[in-house]
């Protein structure tokens, strides 16, 4: 497999790192690499959006033709993983500062977005979290962290903090509000990479 | 959610809010109009001020944490992060700063010590601090001290990038130097340079410094921010630089453009041209020495 990693600005090492030992830990043969310009995203089989600022990710997505890109691997079946950032840009609309900033969503997944939903960095949080897919609660990482507030019946729901789902998946899609990349378990790096196995 | 489950201002915390700045640019803004403009630019966060390092040094005097009632005006102007200066030392302003929500805060050269001696205990506070560094001694005192970002602190205000190019060199030519030392050497390392040794011997196994590097400091155009990023910056702050420039609005653009294509000399070309000129400035060599503003801090 050859998964890319949206490379514009945020935590990519992270994410890099976090792919090529999950990948090792499977026993798979695969190579992980970072999407800086336009031309590399059509020829990976896997495609991941890591945290970083959205208004500034969707500014470049688009001034590197990057943007049509990812729509067209969407399109196509490509699994896609967001996070955090990721996550506001997969959507489809957003609400509150989304809509006041009138920022550049991707719009793949069926999803309404809420940019910092938990509040601002001295809110930012860990706590566990019920996953619907694995066996044993998961350490989440948030950060400014956003929230889906409203989806289409295609989205799964896979984690919700009260009425803010923070994790979900809609096909080969998946979009998490936190940081799996922070920490040292990769159940949903590997939750990812079974769809592309 | 039960309040108790949630862990707030952890060391993971802290050093991931800095980790997403990464590969981006962090802009001096004034007002509520500038916030925006460098929101729509695609700064990654922007640090609120009453008057940019430059007329901070032109006013001369003392130099004290803006008023808080323009940095909460700007917290509530934009969606990106918003960070702020305290003096050095001044534990006082930074819970100020804290607690009007401005997301990071930078205990900063640009304004006059609060403590000559001390710097703050950045490992109290929920938020997290972003410090200045010449050297790698004093980057890791400022980790070791909780600060969860370091940036070069160049000369601020200056528009001349001479200095923050000596500082990022420093940091990382002194890296390369100690990786490969036994322990025992390492620890004479630790001594010298005065920082304490499970930091030295942490960053020399990184080959990197435990927390994001940004490059701080004089950095006034595309080429600017590019240079900083190929001698290994994480990311740029951009002080007078932006809004001192003849185009602010072209310049912001041009900048986070110029970082993401800092090892592509022709799109550099195309990203750089007539977007105006830069900030005028001034060269560091010409300025007295009871005006440089690195020194102070330790």
């Amino acid at each position: 497999m050859r998964v890319g990693v949206v490379a514009l600005q945020g935590d990519v090492s992270e994410h890099v790192d976090a792919l090529k030992k999950a990948i090792s830990e499977r026993g798979e043969k695969g190579e992980v690499v970072t999407i800086k310009h336009s031309g590399i995203a059509p020829t990976c089989n896997a495609l991941v959006l890591p945290g970083g600022e959205s208004t500034t990710l969707g500014h470049l997505l688009v001034y590197e033709g990057i943007a049509d890109e990812i729509k067209k691997a969407a399109l196509d079946g490509v699994p896609i993983m967001g996070t955090c950032a990721g996550l506001i840009l997969m959507a489809k609309s957003g609400e509150g500062q989304v809509q006041k900033t009138r920022q550049y969503l991707l719009s793949l997944m069926d999803t309404t977005v809420n940019r910092n939903a938990f509040g601002r960095q001295r809110e930012s949080f860990e706590t566990k979290l019920d996953v619907s897919v694995f066996d044993s609660p998961y350490i989440a990482i948030f950060i400014r962290a956003p929230a889906i507030v409203k989806y289409g019946e295609d989205v799964k729901t896979l984690a919700k903090i009260d009425d803010y789902v923070v994790a979900a998946e809609q096909g080969n899609l998946m979009a998490l509000a936190f940081h799996p990349e922070l920490t040292d378990d990769l159940r949903f790096h590997h939750h990812f990479l079974d769809k592309v196995s | 959610m039960e309040i108790e489950n949630l862990r707030h201002g952890t060391e993971l915390i802290k050093r991931g809010f800095a980790k997403m700045q990464k590969g981006g640019v962090i802009m001096d803004v004034t007002t509520p109009e500038q916030a925006e403009i460098a929101e729509r630019a695609g700064a990654v966060a922007i640090m609120a001020l009453e008057s940019v390092p430059a007329d901070i040094r032109e006013a001369g005097g003392v130099a004290r944490m803006a008023d808080p009632a323009i940095v909460s005006q700007i917290v509530d102007s934009v969606t990106i992060p918003v960070m702020a200066k305290s003096r050095i030392g001044h534990t006082v302003e930074s819970e100020i700063l804290e607690s009007i929500g401005v997301d990071m805060i930078d205990e900063s050269e640009v304004l006059t010590p609060a403590d000559t001696r001390y710097h703050i205990d950045k490992t109290q506070f929920t938020v997290p601090f972003v410090s200045g560094a010449r050297n790698l001694g004093e980057a890791l005192r400022r980790i070791n001290e909780g600060a969860a970002m370091i940036r070069t602190k160049g000369e601020a205000g200056t528009g001349d990038v001479s200095q923050a190019v000596h500082h990022m060199k420093q940091i990382m030519g002194e890296i390369r130097e100690y990786s490969g030392k036994s322990k025992e050497e390492l620890m004479m390392v630790a001594r010298d340079i005065e920082a304490p040794y499970e930091l030295v011997e942490e960053t020399v196994n990184l080959g990197r410094l435990p927390v994001v590097n940004f490059a701080a400091g004089g950095i006034a155009t595309p080429a600017d921010a590019a240079l900083m990023m190929k001698l290994g910056a994480d990311g740029i702050f951009v002080g007078s630089g932006i809004f001192k420039a003849e185009n602010p609005e072209k310049m912001a653009g041009a900048i986070v453009e110029a970082v993401n294509n800092y090892d592509n000399p022709a799109k550099l070309y195309e990203i750089s041209k007539g977007i105006g000129s830069g900030m005028r400035g001034i060269s560091t060599d010409t300025i007295e020495e009871n005006q440089i503003l690195q020194s102070r801090g330790y």
